[in-house]
């Protein structure tokens, strides 16, 4: 459990990577944390060993931290066995703050991608050899790397929270009536914007520079013109242009403020660019100036459908370095809980899956109906129906209301199974269902742990991967529950498997309701207002509703993180709606977007 | 519509007519079609949508009150229901939504964060509050908002249009209604109705006023 995972520094190196130090001598150091650190020379190199020999063939982390006062800038990375389960490795790669660069890793894991895209546009460091190195969250134009520790947003107050204004000066002057522009924007010296000129959306076009009109005038791919008998790739199509066609940020079936750009020969797509960020609240930044148990409402507003098992993951990650263990009765609360976001989730995303299908919001009613209950749940504990809060390092923010436990044990043994069953019936076998969804957007096993996918999008293409049993966490070894696998990867596999995920978790939930104490603490210690978290780095994993959630925290001792950063599986699961949409019709990268389902909040954050 | 107490001018309805005929305002009969056929924009941003989506759903049912046609095309809303964070890079977007929607139009700045920034208002990628950019019709409070104080909102919102007279709205006057400038993206975000302030502040900054409080 949480405490004993606890991050110990190693002196020697030992197990898997014994081998490391063997093989690459000097390249090789262990570090203060468990793990090593790579001369970024060889990183490449080693790398493709840990892959390759070690087994470890899932990227699951790629994140920067900035240690301004060393003057240097460290890339952490964390890699998963999915075969074996377990900790994940981690290793890091450091480099100077000025001119930071280290090799990409995305010819090793191609799930690098986006998160070294992340990494650059957020800190500033370059990664020689990607393939796409722009800006992601941000814009491409926007000045500076807000991430780093020496750059101030336009309302910069003070480093830390409280600020000295609030507490204990207790006078607070509205932002805007402190800073020169009265705004929250702050511009270059000499900045001219009669004459500027924006480049936000040329460099997005960018990637479609690749197209060029061949001699039959066509708008093709370059390196596709011919194939090796001299053949235009895509004669055998009809003659027609490719058309540049945005969806989104404003589409009704984005899910939110996402954007898609596809090249389409006719209704094919010839190529997918992804464009996020336009929901980046800049929650690792406001984080690092929080408190720590400040994060924890923050956390809630990640993937906003299931705020319950993101604290899930925060608390855990921050529990791993005060290594406290929450009492008894908490860790089923903690669970109960967990599962009934899950279910809540899932039915939400199957109702919009079939949205997106076209069946406008019929199903999403009957699915609407059932959260709308678990929803009366977490408002009685929690006093919010979507902002729950609820969690504590080392327990839960208050016991269950009377009567509550009757409640949902009425929920989760006689109306809910009876209503998966209902979805299932009126919806698995309808023909349309079948006949969009069979065999659409396809990803491979293989292909899945490439791009990092995580959750039911990892587990539709039969890689059994599952955190709750990978790496048990809280109380879930207890428990008897079966990870749902399906095998096709295609989108309705990926809708079939949340009802049988949703199933499991009611499994789940009725083996903790039987079994939880009637009475109990629920809070480890005493309740405080500021946190004392040891100096340390932890990783903090959830398997959330829609994939492995990762909380990195790193704490120099003092009250507020010094470097924390998810791992949002909505974010990185996208990595793989390229591969998986060209080549199919433009009206399934709807569908298929919607099988991945994403939440905004959490692939900006 | 009463007829218990007619105008003077009014022309005189024969009895025969009485139940088929009644005589008001084109204001109220304006402002009563135009209150009960609020068609919103299908416009999510952020968490309060999905608080949105929950009234439109059956629990809530957002179609007691006329307004549960939602329309993915600014061309055919009535209504913008701004229901979350506004980001500096999604702002331009908002911005032209807005000027793509026919008038009359409203703007209910759902939440704290399209209100003023909320929770996120230091983020550097965050606007203050859509308001900097929008007249904002209603502000409904709330992190999200219950689903219940969003129909609060809209019911503010159509006592707002009961008050209304074609005689005094923007939209039936000859002047052209001129379109918000669009901000652009640059090294920060640009309102380009400040451009000129902004490129003689970044010349000379001048610092903002010391805090009344401290002198």
């Amino acid at each position: 459990m949480a405490a004993k995972a606890a991050a110990a520094p190693v002196a020697e190196l030992t197990g898997p990577l014994a081998g490391l130090k063997e093989k690459f001598g000097e390249a090789v150091k262990p570090g203060d944390f468990e793990g090593v650190v790579i001369n970024h020379d060889r990183l490449v190199e080693v790398a493709t060993y840990i892959r390759d020999e070690l087994g470890y063939d899932y990227l699951t982390s790629v994140t920067g931290v900035d240690y301004l006062a060393q003057n240097e800038m460290e890339v952490v990375y964390h890699v998963l066995n999915t075969r074996a389960g377990g900790a994940p490795l981690v290793f890091k790669a450091r480099t100077p703050r000025e001119n930071a660069v280290v090799p990409s890793l995305i010819t090793v894991w191609p799930g690098a991608d986006f998160q070294e895209r992340e990494a650059w546009d957020l800190l500033g460091i370059k990664f020689e050899g990607h393939p796409y190195l722009k800006r992601i969250l941000m814009w491409e134009g926007f000045s500076g790397h807000p991430l780093r520790k020496d750059w101030k947003e336009a309302y910069y107050e003070q480093d830390v929270k409280p600020f000295d204004s609030r507490w204990p000066g207790g006078h607070h002057r509205r932002a805007e009536d402190r800073v020169p522009y009265a705004d929250n924007v702050n511009f270059p010296a000499d900045f001219d914007p009669t004459v500027y000129t924006a480049q936000a959306d040329a460099a997005v076009y960018e990637r479609f520079k690749n197209y060029e009109v061949d001699e039959r005038g066509q708008f093709v791919p370059k390196e596709a013109v011919k194939d090796e008998n001299g053949n235009g790739k895509f004669q055998e199509y009809l003659e027609t242009d490719e058309l540049v066609v945005n969806l989104g940020p404003q589409h009704p079936s984005t899910h939110g403020v996402f954007r898609m750009v596809v090249a389409l020969d006719g209704e094919k797509i010839m190529h997918l660019e992804p464009v996020m960020g336009y929901l980046h609240r800049n929650h690792e930044k406001i984080g690092e100036r929080n408190t720590y148990i400040q994060n924890m409402p923050f956390t809630d507003r990640l993937d906003y459908l299931s705020s319950m098992s993101n604290n899930f993951g925060y608390a855990l990650a921050v529990e791993k370095l005060m290594k406290v263990t929450p009492p008894e009765r908490a860790e089923y609360i903690r669970v109960i809980m967990a599962e009934l976001t899950r279910i809540c989730n899932h039915v939400w995303a199957i109702g919009f899956l079939l949205n997106d299908l076209g069946a406008f919001f019929t199903p999403a009613l009957y699915a609407i109906e059932e959260r709308e209950l678990i929803l009366d749940l977490f408002e009685a504990v929690s006093g919010s129906r979507m902002m729950c809060n609820y969690f504590r390092f080392g327990g839960v923010a208050r016991d269950l209301p009377v009567g509550w436990l009757e409640t949902c044990r009425e929920l989760v043994f006689n109306r809910l199974p009876k209503k998966v069953d209902e979805l299932d019936y009126f919806l698995s076998e309808n023909e349309i269902i079948r006949a969009r969804c069979e065999g659409s957007g396809v990803l491979t096993g293989d292909d899945a742990v490439k791009y990092s996918t995580a959750g039911p999008v990892l587990r539709a293409s039969g890689v059994a991967y599952d955190v709750r049993r990978a790496e048990p966490y809280s109380i879930y070894e207890r428990f008897e529950f079966d990870v749902a696998v399906r095998n096709h990867g295609d989108v309705y596999d990926r809708y079939l498997i949340r009802l049988d995920e949703v199933r499991q978790s009611l499994r789940i939930l009725q083996q903790a309701l039987n079994q939880i104490p009637e009475k109990g603490e629920i809070q480890a210690g005493k309740k405080q207002y500021s946190a004392r978290v040891p100096a340390g780095q932890a990783y903090g994993r959830v398997e959330g509703p829609k994939g492995e959630l990762g909380f990195y925290v790193v704490s120099d001792g003092t009250a507020n993180p010094y470097r924390y950063h998810i791992r949002a599986p909505s974010f990185i699961n996208l990595t793989a709606l390229g591969p998986m949409s060209v080549g199919q019709k433009i009206a399934d990268a709807v569908i298929i977007l919607g099988s991945i389902d994403i939440v905004l909040g959490e692939t900006d954050r | 519509m009463s007829q218990a107490e007619p105008f003077p001018n009014d022309p005189m309805v024969p009895p025969e007519l009485s139940s088929n005929v009644f005589i008001s305002t084109i204001d109220k009969f304006y402002n009563w079609g135009r209150k009960r056929s609020m068609w919103p924009m299908m416009f999510g941003l952020a968490c309060c949508a999905i608080e949105m989506i929950c009234v439109a759903a059956g629990r809530y049912d957002l179609a007691r009150f006329g307004a549960e046609l939602m329309r993915p095309s600014p061309r055919q809303a009535d209504l913008m229901i701004v229901s979350g964070t506004v980001t500096k890079k999604m702002v331009p977007t908002i911005v032209r939504l807005y000027n793509q929607m026919p008038e009359p139009k409203y703007v209910l700045s759902m939440g704290a964060c399209a209100t003023s920034g909320g929770p996120f208002k230091e983020g550097y990628n965050v606007v203050s509050g859509i308001d900097k950019f929008l007249p904002v019709d209603v502000y409904v409070p709330g992190c999200p908002p219950k689903p219940e104080a969003l129909l609060q909102g809209l019911l503010k919102l159509f006592e707002k249009i009961e008050k209304q007279s074609i005689r005094d709205v923007a939209w039936y006057r000859k002047t052209a209604i001129e379109a918000v400038p669009v901000p652009v993206l640059g090294p920060d975000l640009i309102d380009m109705r400040r451009a000129m302030e902004i490129r003689e502040m970044s010349q000379s900054p001048v610092e903002p006023a010391a805090d009344p409080a401290q002198a």
